[in-house]
């Protein structure tokens, strides 16, 4: 059953990612002031909102963890982090890409863009940290409280365009009513394909979770077989 | 408060922190022009680097220390809370950093012809603020990382990027204050974002630690 319902969000997923691309490239015209390049956003902006929404995600499983000590939330909080490592990449890739082409260089050292540097070099630490620990009880405890110590940064970067002058294009949808300035028909795409993306992260954290858990079994069973 | 008398008998960390600062200082004035006028907007950066650097010598001493003979483990075992027993060590290490800055500002000012003290106190504010930030992260990742393979690489490495936030709003108002500025309007975000960085990390820190040392 899960099987099944990972897979079939898979293909959904795939189908409106696929959907979406036709959209992007076929039916919405080129931006007035960029060009063609301005479709980056579609990729960019769900990506940075993955990568958000997964870190808040670890770091809720991280306070579960260490107050159930349940290790199923271990293995979603070390899952999540290694997908969202992938879409913080993206995120910084597409972007700079992006920034190529609008301000004529790859990196400018503002404060969204440092800041989110920062906090996905935090998050490779915490792979680090897992890595240099052996025994799983402690590296667990160990990876959970990195995980809540690293979050704050997420938080510095989602503000930083409103703390700081940067740079770094304002919000382009806001939650609050219709004040943003995109068109509508880009809207849509935008939050569509932010489902797609959303639904592919999911699915990978789910694989990955499920390959984390085996992992830990696996794990026990061989010291078991030791003792013996 | 025990890390503090042993330091104050042993004096092994605060010499070796010290002169690495000045080294340190030393060898900036090779990277570039010691006697341009730039230096005075590159201060606040040079100074809290130094500091970052010097702190991770404090810091990663700051468990390690307890490891002969297993003190640490006598340590936790002993009727205090994990908090208690992480309070004093940040604060020990608060000291010790504090001492180093004091020493190495003075050392700084005379190499680098900077006359730092036009804005003496609110100064001392900023480094009394950012100071408790490094230690407090700092001497919760040295829990962290006591007993880790690569404990040396480690610690550098998690403890750095967190403390990003506290350092670049130091080196900024430091900048302003040791150019002569009083902190402004446009320095007011970095001040805050100082203050939320020590309230948040000690918060953090005293809640988590006992996590990471008793478990």
């Amino acid at each position: 059953m899960r099987e099944k319902l990972i897979y079939g969000t898979g293909v959904f997923a795939a189908a409106l990612l696929v959907y979406n691309l036709y959209v992007m490239l076929m039916n919405l015209p080129d931006e007035a002031a960029q060009g063609a390049v301005y479709r980056i956003i579609f990729f960019h902006v769900p990506a940075a909102w993955s990568f958000m929404i997964g870190a808040l995600a670890a770091m809720v499983a991280s306070i579960l963890f260490l107050v159930r000590k349940d290790f199923k939330y271990d293995a979603f909080a070390a899952a999540t982090t290694e997908v969202i490592l992938v879409f913080g990449a993206i995120n910084l890739i597409t972007g700079m890409i992006w920034a190529r082409y609008a301000w004529g260089i790859w990196w400018a050292w503002d404060a969204r863009l440092t800041s989110m540097l920062i906090s996905w070099l935090m998050y490779g630490g915490y792979l680090m940290l897992r890595e240099a620990l052996d025994e799983p009880t402690q590296r667990a405890r160990f990876a959970a409280v990195l995980s809540i110590l690293t979050f704050p940064g997420v938080i510095v970067t989602w503000n930083a365009i409103k703390w700081w002058r940067t740079q770094h294009p304002g919000p382009v949808l806001s939650i609050q009513g219709n004040k943003n300035g995109m068109d509508a028909d880009m809207q849509n795409t935008l939050y569509l394909n932010f489902l797609a993306i959303l639904l592919f992260t999911g699915i990978l954290i789910a694989v990955r979770m499920r390959q984390e858990i085996l992992r830990r079994e696996l794990d026990g069973l061989r010291r078991e077989a030791h003792s013996i | 408060m025990k890390d503090l008398r042993s330091e104050i008998r042993g004096k092994e960390t605060i010499n070796a922190s010290l002169s690495f600062s000045i080294v340190i200082l030393l060898l900036f004035s090779f990277a570039f022009d010691p006697d341009s006028e730039q230096i005075q907007a590159m201060a606040g950066g040079l100074l809290w680097l130094v500091f970052a650097f010097a702190g991770a010598l404090v810091i990663n001493r700051s468990f390690a220390r307890d490891l002969p003979n297993d003190c640490l483990d006598a340590l936790i075992a002993s009727p205090i809370s994990a908090a208690a027993l992480f309070f004093g060590k940040a604060v020990a290490n608060f000291v010790l950093l504090l001492t180093i800055e004091l020493v190495s500002l003075p050392v700084f000012g005379l190499f680098y012809n900077v006359n730092w003290t036009r804005q003496f106190w609110s100064l001392m504010l900023v480094v009394v603020l950012a100071t408790w930030g490094l230690s407090v992260v700092g001497t919760i990742f040295s829990a962290m990382t006591v007993n880790m393979r690569l404990r040396e690489l480690m610690l550098p490495m998690l403890v750095y990027p967190i403390m990003i936030p506290c350092l670049m709003a130091a080196i900024q108002l430091s900048a302003a204050l040791i150019a002569g500025r009083p902190v402004g309007e446009a320095d007011l975000i970095w001040l805050k974002l100082l203050a939320g960085f020590d309230v948040i990390y000690t918060a953090l820190a005293l809640t988590l630690v006992d996590n990471l040392l008793v478990g």
